[in-house]
């Protein structure tokens, strides 16, 4: 595998749509339940072990050659709000459409071709990875990352919170990310064996629900 | 790099501003508006779109900053049919959205030509941002830079990649000058120097036909597309 292609693909630069998304950080912050480090980092460790966790699993199963439709009809059942759904998907299109730029290939064609208002972002972001010569770990770990990564950075938007503070939250929360990764990677191929099932459906009913509301407010900074 | 590996890098155009749709048709031209925040640009979009509605099939992009305003003023003012308005979140970076990471904005305008096509023009209005905010090639073909008098008569002096670079640049709100004590004959002095050969123009979206000279830069636009 290529380390620098991984950094390219994790890069906060990579232009796949995800600065206009705050992973339900937006809700959580009005809500009241984010209103500093303390509560961010405890609420990105409840992302990346739910929402993280199963898209990591997910984009590790595509990453390993799974097929793609079944695992993208897994994403679905694995998420219950409508609106996170079709973030989700307006994500993959994006991700899709920066990554057949990246590195064309034959597989992501033929999932645009399937999908053409786009799959699951895992899903995408899992052929992206074999896309790049990268495998089911590299995949696992940009969503993991990606998990909390993102309400952090729309954090320190949102609450003009210290960027160091911001960084501090990631650099702590990175060990359990490696742990998060290699269940899932345990989990995708798991799911090789004995089926897409396998693969892990945890939830964070909070996210699901802020989510729907987000969806429905007249003002707000992040489309979800 | 080795020394015969001397022909362009420039390539083929990026896949996002390739002049031709899948199906093999023209896609539209696409123009953005950019600016400082509350510099007309929206106004200008919608007098546009009552200039140009009769003679070019139009549909408009927004990128409000956390509102629906701007979309909301045009669905309004009912300058084009719900379904040609488009509004785009930009997770409080207008700037991100229309030059860095272009992809929803992509998806904005591929989706009308699906939905309402074929279209002839799409207008892409940035939100209100600084003088540095400039779009993205791989999302527009052109850009109008919108400042307005009462934002400072210094801003043409000032430059800044928007001012400078702009395809046209527009100095609204000319009835205005008077009032704020902004020096018209200095702002189209200092534009000038700025910008070389590159278009300006001093306007009053409050005058009849106001933006009469943008309507006719974007006409010269549309011929040169088609052409
Ligand atoms: N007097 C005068 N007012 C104008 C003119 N053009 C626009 N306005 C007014 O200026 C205000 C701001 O105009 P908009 O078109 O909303 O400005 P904008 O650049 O789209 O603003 P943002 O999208 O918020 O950045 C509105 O109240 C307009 O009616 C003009 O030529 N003269
Ligand atoms: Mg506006």
């Amino acid at each position: 595998m290529s380390r620098t292609a991984l950094l390219v693909l994790a890069d906060g630069r990579f232009p796949a749509g995800g600065h206009a998304h705050s992973g339900g950080a937006e809700a959580a912050v009005k809500a009241g339940r984010i209103t500093g480090a303390g509560s961010l980092e405890e609420f990105c460790r409840g992302r990346l072990h739910t929402a993280g966790l199963v898209a990591a699993s997910l984009a590790a199963a595509a990453a390993l050659g799974l097929d793609p439709v079944e695992l993208d009809r897994a994403a679905d059942a694995r998420t219950p709000s409508p609106a996170l759904r079709n973030a989700s998907r307006r994500l993959g299109r994006q991700l899709m459409r920066a990554a057949r730029a990246a590195w064309p290939s034959g597989e992501l064609d033929a999932l645009a071709g399937e999908f053409p208002k786009g799959a699951h972002q895992p899903v995408v972001l899992g052929l992206t990875a074999r896309a790049a010569g990268l495998g089911p770990e590299d995949a696992a770990h940009c969503c993991a990352y990606e998990s909390v990564s993102g309400p952090a950075g729309a954090t320190v938007r949102l609450l003009s919170l210290d960027p160091f503070d911001a960084t501090r939250v990631l650099a702590r929360l990175a060990p359990e990310a490696d742990l998060v990764v290699r269940q899932a990677v345990d989990a995708a191929h798991r799911a090789a064996e004995e089926g897409i099932d396998a693969l892990p459906a945890a939830s964070a009913p909070l996210l699901e629900i802020d989510a729907q509301a987000h969806a429905a407010w007249a003002v707000r900074l992040f489309a979800s | 790099m080795h020394l015969d590996h001397t022909h362009s890098h420039d390539g083929p155009p990026a896949v996002s501003a390739d002049a031709h749709r899948p199906d093999g048709r023209r896609r539209a031209l696409r123009i953005g508006l950019g600016g400082p925040v509350g510099s007309g640009k929206t106004a200008t979009v919608a007098a546009l779109c009552r200039a140009l509605r009769d003679e070019l099939s139009l549909a408009v992009v927004t990128n409000d900053i956390y509102t629906r305003e701007d979309a909301e003023f045009l669905l309004r003012e009912a300058v084009l049919p719900p379904e040609r308005i488009t509004a785009v979140e930009t997770g409080a970076c207008p700037h991100t959205a229309i030059r860095d990471d272009i992809s929803a904005n992509l998806e904005a305008v591929e989706d009308l030509e699906d939905a309402v096509g074929p279209l002839d023009l799409i207008l892409v209005e940035s939100g209100g941002d600084n003088l540095t905010a400039t779009f993205s090639k791989g999302l527009v073909d052109a850009q109008i830079f919108v400042i307005d008098v009462a934002g400072g008569d210094d801003i043409p002096r000032k430059g800044g990649p928007g001012v400078t670079t702009a395809d046209l640049l527009v100095v609204n709100k000319t009835d205005l000058a008077p009032y704020v004590g902004s020096d018209l004959g200095r702002m189209a002095a200092d534009a000038k120097a700025q910008r070389a050969e590159l278009p300006v123009v001093l306007q009053s979206l409050r005058a009849e036909d106001g933006v009469g000279e943008v309507a006719a830069w974007v006409r010269g636009r549309f011929a040169a597309w088609t052409a």
